[in-house]
């Protein structure tokens, strides 16, 4: 496995990653047999880095995020959340989880929505008001704190989605598919959004997509995963400066280097044992 | 039962109480004033229709083969509309001071009211605790589930005198078991039915997503019940309590019947049709006495709907 070349600056000054996955692996027992959905998985995310899970469907790219944030327990491996174990990390509230669907809670307007985890944890008042403020602001979405999610389009709901991941300041993040059901054009605009608030926070993102250019796009490493049974089959260092450029305006999608990474992430995917090209390109 | 459940709760998704909110007010009284006028149309429609049979249908009825098909139209069998509204005035018994007919209803369907809101909190209760057992362990929903729906099988004539029997056996200290309270029983029997089923399935509602959110959030069993399981079980308990209503009321109708509690609605309806063949306006008029029961019981639950809408407007 190749380390980080990315910025491993952290604020903190401690050695341990954001994320260490060690000889994970999941077996799921069905009706028919078990099914084997990961196989000794190892995985290292250096703090600051953002790092993709792409790969066909049933790779297990999924159920390797709920793994590691303690959803779903590993048959076997150890998974650690900046030098804790998963489960304590979870109960620590030390990491922001967003979901292909936004999952809002219809009842809740907006703000409500934001401030949900706050409440949860006992945040008092004030300091929620301020921290939804402050988060609404962060994805521009201030003049809609008390509409109700059925008023917002899909890619608004999925700004709520952010902040409310966003809410406690975790150092990391973990999104699964957070685009996924978005059109093109708002799906390059929240991801331009995401690269900007995670270079601003200085979070570690664990971000699972079906989308080569998007991984590419967002990432600092793309891990590259097989299906039956999941497990990595290569890993891109992709370098593009990301961070740099997002400030510039630049559009990266139209550098040389973007089409190259891009290819070197599909022929990964081609190339792994019996890995399937079941990828799209959006 | 279950099926009519069901199909209510598809009725009252979460979409048409959020149009309801956002409607101007204006729209929603207009609205408002529309729907009252179509109730009593289909009212003083069915009037027509009763008199417009009386009018032409047979007076012996129609038969065909010996098996007769049409009902008599003839006043015994059914007295024109006017003199069931005037039997109301009559005095109940010939001695004087006896009350009227009228007050005899109205005092029969209040006890019933009262007795059948028991049973239906009662059964709401009951229908909810099982429900939240139900979600919260597969097991108990497996073993419960198919019984709560197989309950409703029993027929309430035979349940009734066995409740009041039970009841004459049990001991609560000075207190004696008092017929009414078995009239509360069965209709809490028929009430928590529906409620069980709705409300399992609103606590089951929320997305699979958002249950993974609250256990991301390390939330516990209590609070993720509070904070996303009840709230979004709210569309689907509306319209369970409106047919736990309607369903304690006809329990407690059907169980004053049986088991001939004093005091009902139910018994009334008895001791009138006794009096039928002199007095046919008055079983209608106790009938009719049901039907109000009913239309206050549903009316009741409207008014709590409208008070869960607006809070949550509020919030």
């Amino acid at each position: 496995m190749s380390t980080s070349t990315a910025r491993t600056a952290d604020a903190s000054g401690t050695r341990e990653p954001a994320v260490s996955v060690r000889g994970v692996s999941q077996r799921f027992d069905t009706g028919r047999g078990s099914v084997q959905a990961l196989q000794d998985v190892d995985l290292e995310i250096a703090r600051g880095e953002f790092v993709s899970l792409i790969g066909p469907s049933g790779c297990g790219k999924s159920t390797l995020l709920r793994i590691v944030a303690d959803l779903v327990e590993p048959t076997a491996g150890e998974v650690r959340i900046n030098g804790k174990s998963a489960h304590q990390a979870r109960l620590d509230h030390d990491y922001g989880i967003a979901f292909q669907s936004a999952g809002l809670l219809e009842w809740r307007t907006v703000a409500r929505n934001v401030e949900l985890p706050l409440g949860l944890h006992g945040a008092g008042r004030a300091e929620r008001r301020a921290r939804v403020e402050e988060l609404l602001a962060l994805v521009g979405l201030s003049e809609f704190a008390s509409a109700r999610p059925s008023e917002l389009s899909g890619g608004m709901q999925q700004r709520v989605a952010i902040a409310r991941a966003l809410a406690e300041n975790p150092s990391l993040l973990l999104m699964d598919e957070p685009f996924g059901a978005l059109d093109e054009m708002t799906r390059e605009r929240m991801q331009a959004e995401l690269l900007r608030i995670s270079a601003e926070s200085s979070t570690s993102v664990l971000f699972v997509t079906h989308s080569i250019a998007e991984a590419v796009y967002l990432s600092d490493r793309v891990v590259v995963m097989s299906a039956r049974p999941g497990r990595i089959a290569d890993v891109v260092d992709i370098g593009l400066g990301r961070h740099e450029t997002a400030e510039a305006g630049a559009d990266v999608r139209e550098a040389p280097a973007f089409f190259d990474r891009v290819t070197r992430v599909r022929a990964a995917l081609r190339g792994g044992p019996g890995g399937h090209p079941g990828v799209d390109d959006r | 039962m279950t099926d009519a459940a069901l199909a209510t709760m598809a009725a009252t998704s979460p979409s048409t109480s959020a149009s309801a909110s956002t409607a101007t007010p204006a729209r929603r009284s207009r609205e408002g004033v529309r729907r009252t006028a179509t109730v009593l149309g289909a009212a003083l429609l069915l009037v027509l229709l009763w008199e417009l049979y009386k009018a032409v249908g047979p007076q012996d009825g129609g038969t065909v083969l010996g098996a007769r098909v049409l009902p008599r139209a003839r006043d015994a069998s059914m007295p024109h509309v006017l003199d069931v509204l005037r039997t109301l005035r009559d005095p109940e018994v010939a001695a004087a001071g006896s009350r009227t007919v009228g007050a005899a209803v109205l005092l029969s369907a209040w006890f019933t009211l009262k007795v059948s809101l028991l049973g239906a909190l009662l059964g709401a209760a009951i229908g909810f605790l099982l429900a939240v057992a139900m979600q919260r362990l597969r097991v108990v929903e497996h073993g419960l589930l198919p019984w709560v729906l197989l309950s409703q099988t029993v027929p309430l004539i035979a349940l009734a005198p066995l409740v009041t029997g039970w009841g004459g056996n049990l001991h609560l200290g000075s207190a004696q078991w008092q017929p009414w309270m078995s009239v509360v029983v069965v209709s809490a029997y028929l009430a928590f039915c529906p409620v069980a089923v709705g409300a399992l399935r609103g606590l089951q509602s929320p997305a699979p997503a958002a249950v993974e959110l609250f256990a991301s959030y390390a939330a516990s069993w209590w609070r993720t019940l509070l904070r996303l399981r009840l709230p979004a079980a709210v569309p689907f308990l509306l319209p369970a309590f409106r047919l736990a209503a309607a369903a304690a009321v006809i329990g407690a109708i059907v169980a004053e019947i049986s088991t001939g509690t004093r005091g009902g609605i139910g018994r009334l309806i008895l001791e009138y049709a006794q009096q039928a063949t002199s007095q046919p306006a008055r079983v209608y008029a106790a009938v009719g006495g049901a039907a109000l029961l009913g239309l206050v019981a549903s009316g009741l639950v409207t008014l709590l709907d409208v008070a869960v809408l607006r809070r949550g407007a509020r919030a």
